[in-house]
C-alpha cells in the first residue's frame, strides 16, 4: 500500500493510501475531537466535530470521512474550528433534553467531557425541550430520546458488529429518532439479540442498563473494538 | 466579553416569601399569611422517568436537604422492588441522615437564628446576621460551622460528596464507609458533641429571657406527627408514624406509611404555592398538625442516648403532654443534634458499615410505593405509582415545609395580632418578629445560608377594602 506525505497543523507526517485525516493525525498523535466515530465501526461524518480545514478546499471537512492525499495541508485547531465545535455542542445540547446532573452517564458521557473541554459553559441558543418518551420495555436496557445526539453508533454495532439489524433511524430533520425493528417496543423487538453492543457504543445516556442510578452508566467502548479485531485479525488483544 | 447569567425565578422554595397582613377599619389585624411564590414542579416532571433515577432526581430538590429527598425516594423504590435492603445499607442510610440532620440543624440554630437570639430581635439589622456573630463571637461562629462540616463530611464520606450525592438507591446504597472515612468520623465526634452541648446550654440559659416569644411565637394546640420506633422511641428513619395532640395522646399510632392517605388530607390555598397537609379525621382547616424536630420529640416516649434523654426529660416539663411553643423548635433541634452524635457514637464501631452486601437487586414488584424518613424539618413522604416498566406514572410528594404550612400561617397571625395594632407604620423589629416566627419551623424558605437576616421579605399590610395600607420589602 502506497504511502502519503501530509502536513497536519504544520507538522510533516506520513500516512498509508486509504487512511482517513482523522487515523493520521492519531497515527502522529494530534489530537481530533470525535463524537460519532466509534473505533470498530464504519464512519458516516454524522455529527461534524471532527471538522478539520483543508488548504485550498473552502468548506470545513470532516477529518473521520475525508481519505488523505499527496501534499495535504490540514489544520485541526484553529480559531474558527474551536467556534464551530463549540457551536455544534451547544445546538446538540439546545436539540433535546440533557439534564448531565441526574443523568445515568454523568462522569462518563463524551458529550458532557467535549463540552468541558471546549469551555463550553452556556448555550447561545434557545433549547427547543421537545417531548421524547423513553423506551424502557426491554428486560435488560433502555433508550431515551431525550440524550439521543442521533450519532448512529448504536446502528452501526447492531449492524456490523453484532449483525442483527435491530437499530435503524426513523423521521426526518428534528423527528428523526432511533426505533427497533420496524418502530415497535424494543422489548417487542424480535431481531435483537439483547447482546448489549448498542448501550456500549452510546456516547450519552440514551442507551442504558435498567437500574442504573445517576453517574452509574459506564460505557465499555473498548469492547466493541477488541471483538472486531479478534474476528477480522484473529487477534484477541485486551484492551487498555 | 462580559457574560450576564440570569436565574429567573430561583428555584428553591427557601428564599421567596411574601407575608400579608389583613387589618379591619379600626387597624386590628383580622388575618396574616405566609406565602410561597416559587413553584418548583418535581410531581409533574418526574412523570415519564425510570424509577431508578428518581432518587438522584428528587436530591435536587433541595441544597440544604437532598439526603432527605434521596432516602425518602430510595424507600419508595424498596417498595416497588418488594425487597427488603441489606442490614449494613439500613445502618448507612440511618449513619448518612443522622449526618443530615446534624448538619442542617447547625445551619438552623448558627447561621440563620442565633443572631436573633443572641443580638435580641430589635437589634439592627447590620449586626443581626451571621457576619455579625463571627465579629461579636468569632469562637461560637467558628464552632457552629465545624459542626455543620461534620456532618456535611459524613455525606461526603459515605455518598462521594457533600451535596446532591446519588448515593442512595432502590434496593439500597451505592458504596459503604472506609475505614479511613470511619477513623476521621470518631476523630471528630468529641469535639462534634462539645459544640452541641455548649449550644444546647447557651440556649438554655437564654430562655428566661425570651419568655414572650416562647409564649407568642406560634403557641397553640395543634396535633403532631412524626415516625416513632415500635416502641415508641424517637425515630428518624425506620419506625412508622404517629400523631398526638397538645395534651401528648396519641391518637393515631404504627400507621405504615402506605397508608398515609387515610390520615392526611392536601389542601390547596389560592395564595401560595405550598400545599396545606391536615390531618385527615379532623378535616381542613382543624386537622392542623407539626411536623419537625418539635412534634419528633413531642411523640416519642424517648431517645434512647443518655444525655439526649436527659434533656427530653427537662424539655418535656416545658409543656404538659406536648410542648406547643413553635418558638421551642430552637430547643428541640439542639437536643437532636446530641441524640444525632450520641447515635453516631454507638453506631461508628458497626462492621457492617463497611461491608459491601449494600443492595437488593430486583424487577418491578409493586406499581406502587410509599417512601417515608425523617428529614430535618419534618417527615417527608415520597409516593410513586409506576407501569410494568418501572416508569413513574404518578409522583406525589408530601414535604415537611408543607405539613407546616397551616401552623406557621397560625403563627403569622398570633404574632402580627401582638404586635400590629392600628394603620400606622410597623416598626422594623416586628417585621424581624414575623421573620424569626418563621424562622423556627426552619422551613426550607430559610435553607439558603446567605438569607441570614437578610431573607427576602415582602410584608404587605392591607386595609379592610383590600387596599396595601402599607408595604415594606426587603432582600
Amino acid at each position: 500500500m502506497a504511502a502519503k506525505t501530509l502536513t497536519i497543523d504544520g507538522k510533516q507526517i506520513s500516512a498509508f493510501e486509504g487512511a482517513t485525516v482523522l487515523q493520521a493525525a492519531e497515527e502522529a498523535g494530534i489530537p481530533i475531537p470525535t463524537l460519532c466515530h466509534l473505533d470498530g465501526v464504519y464512519d458516516i461524518g454524522a455529527c461534524r466535530i471532527c471538522l478539520v480545514e483543508v488548504e485550498g478546499v473552502a468548506k470545513l471537512l470532516p477529518a473521520c470521512t475525508t481519505r488523505v492525499r499527496e501534499g495535504m495541508e490540514v489544520r485541526t485547531d484553529t480559531e474558527r474550528l474551536r467556534n464551530y465545535r463549540r457551536m455544534i455542542l451547544e445546538l446538540l445540547f439546545a436539540e433535546r433534553n440533557h439534564v448531565c446532573a441526574v443523568c445515568v452517564s454523568n462522569g462518563h458521557c463524551e458529550l458532557q467531557t467535549l463540552a468541558y473541554e471546549h469551555g463550553m459553559d452556556h448555550v447561545r441558543y434557545e433549547y427547543r425541550f421537545p417531548k421524547w418518551d423513553l423506551d424502557v420495555t426491554h428486560r435488560l436496557y433502555g433508550m431515551d430520546h431525550n440524550r439521543c445526539i442521533l450519532c448512529n453508533r448504536c446502528v452501526r454495532a447492531c449492524w456490523h458488529i453484532e449483525g442483527a439489524g435491530t437499530k435503524n433511524v426513523a423521521g426526518r430533520g428534528a423527528r428523526a429518532h432511533i426505533i427497533s425493528d420496524l418502530n415497535q417496543p424494543w422489548g417487542d423487538s424480535e431481531s435483537c439479540t439483547s447482546c448489549g453492543k448498542c448501550v456500549d457504543a452510546c456516547p450519552t445516556g440514551a442507551l442504558f442498563k435498567k437500574g442504573a442510578t445517576a453517574g452509574e452508566m459506564a460505557h465499555n467502548r473498548a469492547k466493541l473494538e477488541f471483538i472486531v479485531t479478534a474476528r477480522e485479525k484473529k487477534q484477541w488483544i485486551a484492551s487498555e | 466579553m462580559a457574560q450576564r447569567i440570569v436565574i429567573d425565578p430561583v428555584t428553591r422554595i427557601e428564599g421567596h416569601a411574601k407575608i400579608t397582613v389583613q387589618l379591619d377599619d379600626g387597624g386590628n389585624v383580622i388575618d396574616a399569611r405566609f406565602h410561597v411564590t416559587e413553584f418548583r414542579g418535581f410531581e409533574k416532571f418526574c412523570e415519564g422517568r425510570p424509577l431508578g433515577e428518581m432518587p438522584g432526581i428528587t436530591a435536587r430538590i433541595c441544597g440544604i436537604c437532598p439526603v432527605s429527598h434521596l432516602l425518602a425516594s430510595a424507600k419508595a423504590g424498596d417498595e416497588i422492588l418488594a425487597v427488603e435492603i441489606p442490614p449494613a445499607a439500613d445502618k448507612l442510610r440511618r449513619l448518612m441522615n443522622l449526618a443530615q440532620i446534624i448538619q442542617s440543624h447547625a445551619l438552623s440554630f448558627f447561621h440563620l437564628s442565633s443572631p436573633d437570639l443572641l443580638f435580641g430581635f430589635d437589634a439592627p439589622p447590620a449586626k443581626r446576621n451571621v457576619f455579625g456573630l463571627i465579629a461579636s463571637d468569632p469562637d461560637l461562629a467558628r464552632r457552629g460551622i465545624r459542626l455543620r462540616q461534620f456532618g456535611q463530611e459524613i455525606i461526603e464520606l459515605l455518598g462521594g460528596k457533600k451535596i446532591h450525592p446519588a448515593w442512595a438507591v432502590p434496593g439500597g446504597v451505592r458504596s459503604p464507609l472506609s475505614e479511613e472515612g470511619r477513623k476521621h468520623i470518631v476523630e471528630r465526634l468529641p469535639e462534634a458533641k462539645q459544640t452541641a452541648l455548649a449550644a444546647l446550654n447557651l440556649f438554655k440559659g437564654l430562655l428566661g429571657k425570651f419568655e414572650a416569644e416562647t409564649q407568642l411565637f406560634g403557641n397553640f394546640p395543634s396535633l403532631f406527627m412524626a415516625l416513632v420506633a415500635p416502641d415508641g422511641s424517637w425515630e428518624h428513619h425506620g419506625g412508622k408514624l404517629r400523631f398526638v395532640d397538645s395534651s401528648g395522646n396519641i391518637i393515631a399510632d404504627q400507621i405504615d406509611a402506605s397508608r398515609y392517605r387515610e390520615f392526611i388530607g392536601e389542601a390547596v390555598e389560592p395564595s401560595s404555592y405550598l400545599k396545606s397537609p391536615y390531618y385527615r379525621p379532623l378535616g381542613y382547616p382543624q386537622g392542623i398538625y407539626r411536623v419537625g424536630p418539635l412534634a419528633r420529640l413531642n411523640v416519642c416516649r424517648r431517645i434512647g442516648t443518655p444525655i439526649a434523654d436527659q434533656e427530653l426529660a427537662e424539655f418535656k416539663s416545658h409543656g404538659t403532654g406536648a410542648v406547643t411553643s413553635s418558638f421551642l423548635y430552637h430547643y428541640a433541634r439542639l437536643i437532636e443534634i446530641i441524640a444525632a452524635i450520641e447515635t453516631i457514637e454507638r453506631m461508628i464501631d458497626d462492621p457492617d458499615l463497611l461491608s459491601h452486601r449494600l443492595r437488593a437487586n430486583a424487577g418491578i414488584n409493586r406499581l406502587e410505593g410509599v417512601g417515608v424518613s425523617e428529614a430535618p424539618r419534618g417527615t417527608l413522604l415520597h409516593h410513586y405509582e409506576v407501569d410494568e416498566t418501572g416508569t413513574i406514572r404518578k409522583a406525589n410528594l408530601i414535604v415537611s415545609t408543607g405539613q407546616n404550612n397551616l401552623a406557621m400561617n397560625r403563627t403569622m397571625s398570633q404574632i402580627a395580632r401582638h404586635y400590629i395594632r392600628g394603620t400606622g407604620p410597623v416598626p422594623e423589629g416586628m417585621l424581624n418578629r414575623l421573620e424569626a416566627g418563621i424562622r423556627a419551623f426552619d422551613p426550607c424558605l430559610s435553607c439558603s445560608t446567605h438569607a441570614a437576616g437578610q431573607m427576602p421579605l415582602h410584608v404587605q399590610v392591607l386595609a379592610p377594602d383590600g387596599s396595601v395600607a402599607q408595604e415594606i420589602t426587603r432582600g
